[in-house]
């Protein structure tokens, strides 16, 4: 048993642009070896751009704070080296890389994940990728066949810090049982919380995800900002009785001192 | 069948910087790779061998003495007045190859020639004639280079293929020059009913010029696909593109050109002309641009001479995607490795209906210069 958590994620004091447009603002954020965070917010909010920033796409300035990964400043980190010291990430909507194979893509990920090339063919099949293999990445793939993709990278990449934006839209009643458990199994949500060497930051708009995942906790990131936090099922409860105005109202009358929204 | 070689020719092949040069044109001299092989060194055959039935493998110069009907098929396809450079092929010293598949023969294993620039300052002339003869399959690798440190020069060739009825003929070309070589191939090729002529095309080394227009004039059910892969790195022009005349009925046509320019100027040419019933042709030119110098003029082209052709093209030319470069980041690969994989992925055409090997030798080809691109 481990006497204390290490710390996986602080996220200080963000401040993100994007062609000189502000995204987000003094964003704070603490993860732990072990945690779940599930991430609420309006479209629009800056959650995507929150985690690309995170895993460090470029295309985001970020002019003030800092994003500290497992006690390291990886702020100006390029993303493949962020990679390495262990994030993982799926994206809600990965780009066509023309010419470039899932097959390719799945090799390099079981590089970083020291995973073998059965390992490939075994999650492949698992996941119900093994006929995309050999198909150019993202291109034709439905919506599902998106999310499996990006749930294969990640189980082959085999890293501590999971970032999942929107596994669980697009996918069909038939495969969402299959997602949902895998997200389960790379959260490793099924051993006891002092097991649990696996973080992770989900967004989730319609909450699917967390029938399968027991996130620890909820954030609503609202305008820019991270509005609230608490247990996850309530803010699901109170986002759909009252809409995120009405949760984030009742937040702040909880916890005045949270952040200095408004 | 061989033709006496002279020790220092033979010993310059086995250089290793000659060895080299070879091998990134698809040259091997491997009897166990290769169902024949020809090297023509400026203007003088320095090797000829078949190691296997069914092919027939010669200089111009020997297949002119051998078989008074060769002549018929000289200047058969390309006109010899075409321009400077077809009157200047059509001279005394020419040399070259002539490659013939037997009626019924289908020999999958390539058939390799190899045409090599020594002298520096040389104009080498070379007249080709190929001929797959009916029910026939012929794979050919044709590796033109230059001698390491030959830096000008020009080379003229002039090619005319002969696919007869049922025949099939793969022709890959590859191309490795340097930086003041001027390349002129003049080259057609003439399909008979049910012929299949499938041309590819590597050029991924500096050159100053290369300028060529191949045209197939395609018969009866007859299919004609050319694929070329050209970079064009700093000070390289290169002109290039492929003309289909569709002329008999149901006779179809691909062309696909996937060009890079790092630096250099590319036009990127493509004609189709269907003038009978039920043909089908289709052109695809795509071109990335890896730097701010260079440029790449995409020229596609579409004629119909006939109400019932079915025509199309597409063109698309731009830069590698940051995003595509962030994502494949995102799954551990570092800047260089994402450019190089995406470039890999461009250039990686699908060529249809040829064999493994050849595949492998436009690959490697291929690899030897991705470092070139980053």
């Amino acid at each position: 048993m481990k006497s204390r958590k290490k710390d996986i994620l602080r996220v200080v004091n963000l401040g993100l642009k994007v062609d000189g447009k502000p995204i987000l603002q003094n964003v704070n954020l603490y993860i732990q070896e072990g945690e779940t965070y599930a991430l609420f917010g309006p479209n629009g909010s800056g959650k995507s751009s929150f985690l690309s920033a995170i895993v460090g796409n470029p295309i985001y300035q970020i002019n003030s704070g800092r994003i500290i990964f497992k006690g390291k400043d990886v702020t100006t980190l390029p993303t493949d080296e962020r990679i390495k010291l262990g994030m993982g990430i799926a994206f809600q909507t990965p780009p066509k890389v023309s010419g470039v194979k899932l097959i390719d893509v799945l090799r390099h990920c079981a590089r970083i994940g020291n995973r073998s090339e059965e390992d490939i063919y075994r999650f492949a099949e698992k996941l119900k990728m093994d006929e995309f293999l050999h198909r150019n990445i993202n291109q034709g793939f439905s919506g599902g066949e998106v999310k499996r993709s990006e749930l294969l990278q990640l189980m082959l990449l085999n890293r501590d810090f999971i970032m999942l934006d929107e596994p669980d839209s697009g996918v069909d009643l038939e495969n969402i049982d299959l997602v949902g458990k895998s997200i389960r199994e790379l959260l490793e949500r099924d051993k006891s919380q002092d097991e649990r060497e696996k973080s992770g930051l989900i967004i989730t708009h319609t909450g699917k995800i967390l029938d399968y995942v027991d996130a620890d906790y909820g954030v609503i990131l609202y305008k820019g900002r991270i509005a609230c936090v608490g247990d996850p099922e309530d803010i699901l409860r109170e986002v759909s009785e009252n809409g995120y105005e009405g949760c984030i109202n009742k937040c702040l009358r909880e916890f005045p001192n949270l952040n200095n929204l408004k | 069948m061989s033709e006496g070689i002279s020790e220092s020719e033979q010993l310059e092949i086995d250089k290793p910087e000659v060895k080299k040069r070879l091998e990134s044109v698809g040259i091997e001299f491997d009897p166990t790779k290769r169902a024949a092989t020809f090297m023509q060194v400026d203007q003088e055959t320095a090797k000829v061998s078949s190691f296997m039935e069914g092919v027939e493998i010669m200089s111009i110069r020997d297949a002119l003495e051998k078989y008074d009907w060769v002549k018929d098929y000289f200047w058969k396809v390309v006109r010899r007045d075409q321009d400077a450079f077809t009157r200047e092929a059509d001279s005394e010293d020419v040399n070259g190859y002539f490659i013939r598949s037997l009626p019924g023969h289908k020999v999958e294993i390539p058939v390799e020639a190899c045409l090599y620039l020594r002298k520096a300052k040389s104009r080498q002339k070379v007249h080709n004639i190929i001929i797959a003869e009916e029910n026939s399959e012929l794979n050919i690798i044709s590796g033109c280079t230059s001698h390491p440190g030959v830096s000008s020069g020009m080379h003229i060739g002039i090619s005319e293929f002969f696919v007869k009825k049922n025949a099939k003929l793969t022709f890959s070309m590859i191309h490795s020059w340097e930086s003041d070589i001027e390349v002129r191939p003049r080259s057609a090729a003439l399909i008979e009913e049910n012929g299949v002529f499938i041309s590819n095309y590597v050029l991924m080394n500096p050159v100053k010029l290369v300028q060529m227009y191949p045209t197939a004039y395609i018969g009866d059910n007859g299919t004609a696909i050319f694929s070329s892969i050209i970079v064009a790195l700093e000070n390289s022009v290169v002109d290039s593109g492929s003309r289909a005349v569709l002329k008999g009925e149901n006779s179809s046509a691909e062309i696909i050109s996937r060009t890079i320019s790092k630096g250099g100027d590319i036009i990127a040419r493509g004609h189709i002309i269907g003038e009978a019933p039920e043909v089908k042709g289709h052109l695809e030119c795509r071109g990335l641009m890896l730097s701010e110098n260079g440029k790449i003029h995409a020229i596609p082209e579409l004629e119909a001479k006939y109400p019932n052709v079915d025509l199309s093209h597409e063109a698309a030319i731009g830069k590698i995607a940051e995003e595509e470069i962030f994502y494949l980041q995102s799954r551990g690969l570092t800047k260089d490795e994402a450019t190089a994989a995406i470039i890999r992925g461009f250039l990686e055409l699908d060529i249809k209906g040829i064999p493994e090997v050849l595949k492998k030798e436009i690959d490697r080809a291929i690899s030897l210069v991705e470092s070139d691109l980053l």
